[in-house]
């Protein structure tokens, strides 16, 4: 089974929506509770990423007998450097988005916390591509 | 704990699911950052942030909260209450601060929430949980 959403950027209202919907769609196909709060996590944080950096992307998850897969591609300003992006703590974001709960640089942190399997591909002024793969029944 | 001592213990106000206050809360966690709360909440906890928009409502969803707390006197919009009523999540209000919130229900016996046990079974009482973590423990 594969669900697909748009996500815009800067869209605060309906941010976490996409999210919302791919973890009932997991409780519905009655993945265990475990795996379907990993991939939500993982989900979530995708979603924010777009929101609050991207112009617009699509979020995609692909669901799997023994794994979930979640697809966040966006057009946007791109990352320069994976490496630095990835560190715990390391954020671009203004401060009227921290003041929201969000922007402190955990998010990619959280995506690989929760997965099994990262890959981010990104092109400097065009856009980021990620997949995160969660093993059903992993920790 | 159930949500009704949670709102006795903090003096605090139910904004909406007054019909929800017999549901139990395992555990608490706290905090204003909602990636750190993602990351360490707890299925059947209990959220307790000074922040008071959407998102909060979303991460709670995310986890499994049972119940939001919000600190500080802070009176969430229209629209959280809303989205928090579709995801039938009960929000309360205390004017306690953070720190003295967390502390209260601490002192009243609810632990904190912590990594890597969040996957105890979400239904079951306290009295449930115990027992299962005494089968578990019990060697052969």
């Amino acid at each position: 089974m594969e669900l697909s959403f748009e996500v815009r950027g800067l869209d605060f209202a309906a941010a976490g929506d996409a999210a919302s919907k791919v973890k009932k769609a997991l409780q519905q196909v009655g993945l265990e509770a475990r795996t379907v709060r990993r991939v939500a996590i993982v989900a979530y944080e995708a979603e924010m990423n777009v929101v609050l950096h991207a112009l617009k992307g699509i979020l995609r998850a692909r669901i799997e007998p023994t794994f979930v897969e979640i697809w966040a591609e966006d057009e946007g300003p791109g990352i320069p450097d994976i490496d630095v992006a990835m560190q715990e703590g390391y954020s671009t974001a203004p401060m009227e988005i921290r003041e929201m709960g969000f922007g402190a640089g955990m998010g990619l942190t959280n995506i690989q916390r929760y997965s099994d399997l990262v890959v981010i591909r990104s092109r400097v002024g065009r856009g980021t591509d990620l997949l995160a793969r969660v093993e059903v029944g992993g920790e | 704990m159930k949500l009704r001592e949670v709102m006795e213990i903090l003096q605090a106000e139910v904004i909406w699911g007054s019909h929800k206050l017999d549901q139990r809360v395992r555990c608490g966690i706290a905090g204003d950052l909602m990636s750190d709360v993602l990351a360490f909440g707890q299925p059947g906890g209990l959220l307790l942030t000074g922040l008071a928009n959407t998102h909060v409502i979303h991460t709670a969803e995310v986890i499994d909260a049972v119940a939001i707390v919000f600190v500080r006197g802070k009176r969430p919009a229209p629209d959280v209450i809303e989205m928090a009523s579709e995801k039938g999540i009960p929000i309360l209000v205390t004017d306690n601060l953070l720190y003295r919130s967390c502390g209260l229900l601490y002192a009243a016996g609810l632990p904190g929430c912590q990594l890597g046990k969040c996957d105890l079974p979400v239904e079951s009482d306290d009295e449930d949980a115990r027992h299962h973590a005494a089968a578990v423990a019990k060697p052969g």
